[in-house]
């Protein structure tokens, strides 16, 4: 008697990605890699109130090709969860759960996320120029 | 104001004993990370490519330190809450899910501490 024949109910891999599922996975991967950027934030205070030298060490850490790649994924990842998250809290108030809604306000928070993580880096780089 | 069902709140316990607590104290953290969230890229932006005592007077100045405390211990909470659910989640051996538990609890509060002593130290020998 064997189980292994029986079939499977479909799983994840047969659903093509829809802006529901990508986004709410990615709520969670982005929340994830916040925590990290929490550590990180935490690692710059702790260098700035060890002095100058440590503090050195962060910012050639952060400033460098890889450092500056993260920082930007990062930013990335910050604003997505923060945009996502309001419209996790608008949920938990019961309102926008029509899929009209849910549609629009997914694609609101992906335009916001890219124009503010733009805009975040367009000052960043604008002021050290 | 409470959301939580006047029972739950009576006994103070839900079916898993802890009633609404961890889904309410994610909430309030979030809602109070928006404003703090903002305001952190913004202090960050502004200090981007400074150089030491620039950034040191900076974080030493009362409200900057304040508010600095302030998304320290708030985004601590709501990330060691986030993990925690992850975990709960899609570790499903048993032993490895109660050690990476009290491991990102620990981790969390220690470092998180650790931030904000790094803050008060900062201010206070500006």
């Amino acid at each position: 008697m064997s189980t292994r024949s029986r079939p499977l109910s479909p799983h994840l891999q047969v659903y093509r990605p829809q802006i529901t599922t990508v986004l709410s996975i990615s709520h969670r991967i982005s929340g994830i890699v916040n925590a990290l950027v929490a550590l990180g934030i935490a690692a710059l205070l702790l260098s700035v109130a060890a002095g100058p030298d440590a503090y050195a060490s962060f910012a050639a850490i952060a400033g460098s090709l890889p450092g500056k790649i993260a920082l930007f994924l990062f930013t990335l990842s910050m604003s997505f969860h923060l945009f996502n998250g309001i419209r996790h809290l608008v949920w938990d108030s019961g309102r926008g759960f029509d899929i009209p809604t849910v549609y629009a306000s997914g694609w609101t928070v992906v335009a916001l996320s890219l124009i503010s993580t733009a805009g975040i880096w367009f000052a960043v780089l604008g002021g050290a120029a | 104001m409470s959301l939580r069902d006047p029972l739950a709140q009576a006994r103070g316990l839900g079916p898993a004993k802890h009633g609404t607590g961890h889904w309410w104290a994610q909430r309030m953290s979030a809602i109070a990370l928006v404003p703090l969230v903002i305001y952190v890229l913004y202090l960050l932006v502004s200090l981007a490519g400074a150089d030491y005592s620039t950034v040191r007077l900076s974080i030493a100045q009362p409200w900057n330190a304040v508010l600095l405390v302030l998304f320290i211990g708030t985004a601590f909470w709501h990330a060691r809450l986030g993990l925690q659910v992850v975990i709960e989640d899609y570790i499903h051996t048993r032993w490895l899910e109660v050690g990476l538990l009290i491991a990102i609890k620990f981790t969390y509060v220690l470092l998180g501490l650790a931030a904000i002593f790094a803050i008060g130290r900062i201010a206070f020998t500006a």
